[in-house]
């Protein structure tokens, strides 16, 4: 059986969270919130941790520490003492060094630290994708259903505030999943890299893009295209999944901006 | 306490002709110790312009967000016409080149209007050509104009406009407030507005509100203008054409970008 293969086991989960990632990384570069994606993500070595030592599924962990971090980000934010990149940087490399040596005190454990930062596809078991595929399904739905006051929000938050938009509420939910995309993609992709898949893939969409929907549904071609790529030069050089697939990315990227077809729309 | 000026007579008749659609008394609204807005008393009637003027930090959108139901007053009451529909167009949006929405799109970000509907508010505001334009492109007046134009899918009895002129450059400014007039005459809808100008809005308004935390004074807009505390608001010495003239090129230079430090 196919997925009784690491690698094609890693493509379907890759593919799986490249989906994903397109509508949602439409939302972190259009609301600027890479750093804010980046921040939750350095966080998810603690969360490994966590899972680690609490014996739950890592998964788990990490989506359980990555919202934490949301919520301390969202009490900082209203209290405006300090600039926002301050607080994301402050929690960002706290939480990444508090990973680190959570990690290195549990010496009864042997965890493969490259392979978390950077992703393995070594990693990626049955029960990754039926995370990856129940979960997806999942967030999907709940997308869905967000995506229209999400973007009247991103429009304008006043406006859509006054027209109705439970704005806290829709913002908390896109934190929420925000978290869980990048649970999801831990394992592939790694802890140090796992925004890009978010951010690079639809910023080489946007060229192509008339509407909000062309350039999420760009964003999840671009990515998996990216996932098949990188996976591939990884198995055939030998490298960390994680670098090959952004730089697969990148390479999209810089193809979508030399492509001469027609002015950014 | 606020000075009302009702020189003209037909000021109090016109308010018991016409259908008051919004109305607060007494309002105050805190931010911990600080108070943003001081006991707070206006009205708006259906077909009446009524423009609130007043210095950076005045108080003017937090008014707006008041009035507009997104944060409670913590003092005084709230009238508001049973199920009132409020179009609403907010301070200068700006629209990142990385967001591809056309202006047709814009039209239905929380609504559903139908492809004719979106197209006769167009056509009234005078942009109908810019329909399959991307938001980004249009210039400052167009793009006031489209938000205009959104404000009336919702056939509103009430418009409630943040900086309508705001980005539009001094020939554009009188065109939009003439513009507004008119939407006034046709939809016989009220309009509550704020400028940062009296010398421009002035031939487009019924009645001028000068705020400044609370209500400094009221009335028609040639009496505001001559009000003391208009005058002192504005730092002028005296309330001759030059001395409002120079005023404006003051506010103008101000407009490229510090006009939106009274939102949190």
């Amino acid at each position: 059986m196919i997925l009784d293969d690491f690698f094609w086991r890693a493509v379907i989960a890759g593919m799986g969270v490249a989906i994903l990632a397109g509508p949602l990384g439409c939302f972190v570069i259009w609301r600027r919130m890479s750093y804010l994606g980046d921040t939750m993500a350095h966080s998810a070595l603690l969360g490994v941790a966590l899972g680690i030592f609490l014996e739950v599924d890592l998964i788990f962990g990490v989506f359980v520490v990555a919202i934490a971090v949301a919520m301390i980000l969202f009490i900082f934010q209203r209290q405006k003492q300090l600039a926002n990149d301050a607080v994301l940087g402050t929690l960002s490399h706290a939480s990444l060094a508090m990973g680190v040596l959570a990690i290195s005190l549990m010496s009864w454990v042997h965890v493969d630290l490259m392979g978390y930062l950077f992703g393995d596809i070594l990693a990626v078991d049955m029960t990754d994708l039926y995370w990856i595929y129940g979960g997806g399904l999942l967030i999907m739905l709940i997308f869905l259903w967000l995506w229209r006051p999400l973007l009247a929000l991103t429009f304008d938050s006043e406006l859509a505030q006054a027209e109705g938009v439970p704005v806290i509420r829709v913002q908390l939910i896109f934190m929420l999943l925000i978290a869980a995309v990048i649970a999801l993609s831990m394992k592939i992709i790694g802890i140090l890299l796992v925004t890009s898949l978010l951010i690079i893939p639809v910023s080489a969409a946007r060229r192509f893009s008339r509407t909000p929907e062309q350039m999420a549904l760009g964003g999840a071609l671009i990515g998996m295209a990216s996932v098949g790529l990188g996976l591939w030069a990884s198995l055939q050089i030998d490298t960390p999944s994680g670098p090959s697939i952004v730089i697969a990315a990148v390479l999209f990227f810089f193809a979508a901006n030399l492509f001469p077809l027609r002015k950014f729309q | 306490m606020p000075t009302k000026i009702e020189t003209a007579a037909n000021f109090s008749t016109a308010k018991e002709k016409k259908q008051i659609l919004l109305q607060t008394e007494n309002m105050s609204l805190f931010a911990g110790e600080q108070e943003l807005l001081s006991g707070v008393s206006l009205t708006v009637s259906a077909g009446e312009i009524v423009t609130i003027i007043g210095p950076n930090g005045a108080g003017k959108t937090t008014l707006f967000r008041v009035l507009l139901g997104v944060i409670p007053p913590n003092t005084g009451s709230i009238y508001k016409k049973p199920n009132l529909r409020i179009g609403y167009l907010p301070q200068k949006i700006t629209v990142d080149p990385i967001l591809p929405l056309s202006v047709s799109r814009i039209m239905n970000l929380t609504g559903n209007f139908s492809v004719r509907q979106i197209e006769n508010v167009l056509d009234e505001t005078g942009v109908l050509s810019l329909k399959n334009k991307p938001v980004y492109q249009l210039s400052g007046g167009e793009f006031q104009r489209v938000m205009l134009a959104r404000t009336l899918l919702i056939n509103p009895e009430l418009l409630v406009l943040d900086e309508p002129v705001q980005g539009v450059d001094y020939m554009g400014e009188s065109e939009l407030y003439k513009l507004i007039g008119n939407l006034r005459n046709k939809h016989g809808c009220g309009v509550l507005m704020v400028s940062h100008d009296l010398h421009v809005v002035m031939a487009s308004t019924d009645r001028v509100l000068c705020l400044n935390r609370h209500v400094c004074c009221e009335g028609e807009p040639e009496d505001v203008s001559q009000h003391p505390e208009y005058l002192r608001l504005f730092g002028l010495d005296s309330g001759s054409a030059l001395a409002v003239y120079s005023h404006h090129h003051d506010h103008t230079h101000q407009l490229s970008g510090t006009l939106r430090e009274d939102r949190p």
